[in-house]
């Protein structure tokens, strides 16, 4: 009895922490009572199947492209030395605070047929015909891999620092060359953070809408949003939404299953850092090309093209609005930081303390919100809090006391960036054996002072990464943003979608850019300082 | 020595983020105190889906010619309507402004309007371009037309929107996507002219046409006949005007198709306006509604985004009226709405992607 009363406790305020991401997910679910089959049965016959097959080949693409080249620009600059590896540690990290569709953009800008690429080709007498269409698969695959490739670059960085001199001193001991050690060694021991990191691109290839569109691609969220906003279905919207969010969810399962019997805490304390292994000659070169290539691509071309476009119009923008549109996405992603770290920290705490079946579910779920369209998930939360506010209204309370608030605003952020708070949260608490929670209860630290006193400190790196992830997530987000701001209240995100779904490109450019340094700022500092911390010890 | 630094570094995330979030929260008050003031009839809040800086000039003018305030929010129109639908009778908005007839037919079918009742309305904007039911009126008129190379067609081979389905066009025809509005109300109005399947054929053989995937925006579609991939397409004519106040030299054109058709012209489509069924300044709301229809509002929407006049009467601006005149389709636009899904789900049975 005594136990029961005492689990309940944390178990209520698990339940809480899911409470929005139920609603959302009850929302989808209640679609289903009122099905519309006449649009359902256009959808199955003439777009699912396309679209689910592009859906399938652009998850597949993007994760396998981005997971190669997030874990191996990782261990390169995590393990390795060689020219340069301090900037690019941190540099490569940077493409993430380009939105996705902004990138597409650009990229397409430079590398369509019309464009000054395949122009400059035709003007020096040769024909374009070679060049590789940009509109197509592979375009629209490399574009979301250079954008969401840093999520599992963070991650597999953060495991390869965290893992500890130890192992790897044992694999080259059996006579494991530095190759061998990366396959047999480091890469399984960082499974749960590369895995965490390629659920984050796959749950946000699968949500992404604005990339994809300016490729004409057409995967399943494009097929929800044409069920909602051309064929006027809510319904069919929805239910496809469903559908998603329970795929997700039994690829998580099966995840989490297949390494249910495995321990991933390093044999000793963090201090015990491995020496860089000295990279020569073409492995030198290789590495530094690799990198630069990618930092190129990812990063240098897209804000090249953004400032060529901003350039004509940079009066025309440059304005004191400016400044307080950048304002508005600094306090909201500074904000949602706090909210949603701190849910997702005590989530992972309460799960470590009580793991059950409940915990696991609650978690699964919690974290599913990421793989939701923005606009279905704003929807899907917003109906049924004016629901309660109608409700709160008949008991006497005031008209409006949660809509329009900040309080929905980052309710929905929770909903949708809890994942990308918890991977590398739940990652590190893999890290801290349960002997240390054994010996820290056996010197009479327990519960919440635990967490603070024990765990926090190891979980560094960890929160770090969470709090920089959720930081240029939440300066990127666009459709929360949009419908739950208050009167007049703008960001950068919003002000480029506002210009560039009139196709204003040239304008949007400067908006773009400011998003990009915007975000830049804190993430240097907490990447800087995190290096630092690395290396001081 | 490493925890008190990383301690320090974390303490001045806190900090610097600690100061942001005040900031913020001081904006958030000021915004409460002016909802309040939204009660009041010397503010409006409106919904709308046209952009902010399409929208706000025009409510700046109004502001200081009528002392009324107007707020706002921006989004999706789906997303306003599925809103404004959830929050009820505690709607704060009182307008939605929103883009393309077929999107203000599906609001007032949602029941989110009230009737406009306003006999100035009736007078100025033809009965077209309104709704049947009063629940929306047009405010300015854009047409989808077809635009094609100076270079390389001579306008005599061009005559009809089904025509761009002709052999001769094979390879040379660029569209824009399908899930654009603009391509689903004109598809629509394929339908109601010829009927769904003469409608299919035509757009099927547009596909047939096409030179390049369909693409992402109007302008694509005329970088794309500058380049020589293809030489016609179809276009908003603002997208050219603004094309062509960059480019003055243009290797293009506007053509009017379906002139001689009877019962046809150029498709038009209206940003329109309606006043909400909760909108607790409904007064207001309406000689707001009806000051967007005067030659005065009409010349700010016409000089910030190169539309037509909502009122046959007013005059059009000058770079508009140099692309020469046209008869527009008389079809009434309080419809559209119930032929878009058709139009959508017949241009997915065709591959128009």
């Amino acid at each position: 009895m005594n136990r029961l009363s005492r689990l309940s406790g944390w178990h209520f305020l698990l339940l809480l922490i899911a409470l929005p991401v139920l609603i959302t997910l009850f929302s989808l679910v209640a679609a289903f009572f009122n099905p519309d089959l006449e649009t359902l049965s256009h959808l199955v016959r003439y777009v699912l199947p396309d679209t689910l097959l592009n859906t399938l080949l652009l998850v597949l693409g993007v994760c396998i492209a981005s997971g190669l080249l997030g874990t191996s620009l990782a261990w390169l600059t995590a393990i390795c030395d060689f020219p340069l590896r301090g900037f690019f540690s941190w540099a490569l990290f940077l493409p993430m605070a380009i939105p996705g569709y902004v990138m597409a953009f650009a990229f397409v800008g430079l590398f369509e047929f019309a464009g000054p690429v395949q122009s400059l080709i035709r003007d020096s007498g040769f024909s374009s015909g070679w060049f590789p269409n940009v509109n197509s698969y592979a375009g629209v695959t490399l574009v979301l891999t250079l954008v969401l490739y840093p999520y599992i670059y963070l991650l597999a960085k953060n495991a390869f620092q965290t893992q500890g001199k130890r192992s790897l001193e044992v694999g080259q001991s059996l006579g494991l060359s530095p190759r061998q050690s990366f396959f047999k060694v480091a890469v399984p021991m960082a499974r749960p953070w590369i895995v965490g990191g390629l659920l984050l691109v796959g749950m946000e290839t699968l949500a992404d809408f604005g990339t994809v569109a300016v490729f004409n691609y057409d995967t399943l969220t494009t097929a929800i949003y044409k069920s909602w906003f051309s064929l006027y279905s809510t319904s069919a919207a929805l239910q496809l939404a469903a559908v998603l969010v329970l795929v997700v969810a039994v690829v998580v399962a099966l995840e989490k299953r297949t390494r249910r019997e495995q321990r991933y805490a390093q044999a000793r304390n963090l201090a015990m850092r491995p020496h860089k292994i000295k990279l020569r000659g073409w492995n030198r070169l290789a590495a530094v090309a690799l990198c630069g290539l990618t930092f190129v691509l990812a990063f240098v071309l897209p804000l090249y093209q953004l400032l060529a476009w901003s350039l004509p119009e940079f009066s025309v923008e440059l304005t004191a609005e400016l400044w307080s549109y950048a304002k508005g996405s600094l306090s909201l992603a500074t904000i949602a930081v706090f909210i949603v770290v701190s849910l997702a920290l005590s989530m992972a705490f309460i799960a470590r303390l009580h793991e059950g079946m409940f915990s696991y579910i609650a978690v699964r779920l919690s974290t599913l919100g990421y793989a939701l369209p923005g606009t279905v998930l704003a929807v899907a939360l917003y109906v049924p809090i004016t629901y309660i506010d109608h409700q709160l209204q008949a008991l006497g309370v005031a008209a409006n006391t949660l809509q329009g608030t900040l309080v929905v605003m980052m309710l929905a952020y929770s909903v949708r960036f809890m994942a990308v708070a918890y991977s590398p949260l739940e990652a590190n608490f893999l890290r801290v054996t349960s002997s240390v929670d054994l010996a820290s209860r056996s010197m009479g630290i327990s519960g919440i002072k635990m967490l603070y006193r024990v765990h926090m400190p190891m979980l560094k790196t960890g929160l770090l990464t969470a709090i920089v992830l959720v930081f240029v997530d939440v300066m990127k987000e666009l459709p929360i943003t949009l419908m739950t701001r208050p009167f007049g209240f703008n960001t950068l995100a919003v002000r480029v979608f506002e210009l560039t779904s009139e196709g204003l490109w040239e304008r949007a450019a400067l908006p773009a850019i400011v998003i990009v340094l915007a975000g830049l700022m804190p993430v240097i500092l907490l990447i800087s300082r995190a290096d630092a911390h690395s290396r001081a010890s | 020595m490493k925890q008190e630094f990383s301690n320090k570094s974390l303490s001045l995330v806190f900090l610097i983020s600690g100061l942001l979030s005040l900031s913020g929260c001081e904006k958030t008050n000021d915004l409460a105190v002016n909802g309040n003031d939204a009660e009041q009839a010397k503010s409006l809040v409106v919904y709308s889906s046209r952009n902010e800086h399409l929208i706000k000039p025009v409510f700046e003018r109004y502001r200081e010619i009528s002392g009324v305030d107007i707020q706002y929010a921006t989004d999706k129109a789906g997303v306003l309507i599925e809103r404004l639908k959830a929050e009820g009778v505690n709607t704060p908005a009182d307008v939605l402004i929103t883009v393309d007839a077929g999107t203000l037919g599906y609001a007032a079918a949602q029941g989110i309007f009230q009737p406009l009742d306003s006999k100035f309305i009736r007078d100025v904007v033809p009965a077209h371009l309104r709704d049947e039911n009063d629940f929306w009126t047009g405010l300015s008129l854009r047409a989808r037309t077809i635009v094609y190379s100076t270079e390389r067609v001579p306008p005599k081979a061009l005559s009809t929107y089904a025509g761009l389905g002709d052999a001769q066009w094979h390879n040379k025809l660029c569209l824009r996507t399908s899930k654009k509005v603009y391509n689903q109300s004109l598809v629509a109005m394929l339908i109601s002219e010829y009927g769904e399947p003469k409608a299919e054929t035509i757009v099927q053989n547009w596909v047939k046409n096409l030179a390049i995937a369909p693409t992402s925006n109007d302008t694509k579609v005329m970088d794309a006949i500058i380049n020589g991939q293809c030489d016609v397409g179809i276009v908003n004519t603002y997208y050219f005007g603004r094309l062509q106040l960059k480019q003055p030299d243009l290797p293009l054109a506007l053509f009017w198709p379906n002139q001689k058709m009877a019962g046809s012209g150029v498709h038009i489509n209206v940003a329109g306006a309606g006043i909400l069924k909760h909108s607790k300044n409904a007064e207001a709301a309406k000689a707001f509604i009806e000051w967007l229809v005067t030659s005065e509002a009409q010349a700010i929407f016409a000089g910030v985004n190169q539309e037509y006049p909502i009122d046959p009467a007013a005059e059009i601006t000058p770079s508009v009226s140099a692309w020469g005149q046209f008869k527009a389709s008389p079809q009434s636009l309080s419809n559209a709405y119930k032929l878009q899904p058709a139009a959508v789900k017949l241009m997915d049975r065709v591959g128009y992607k």
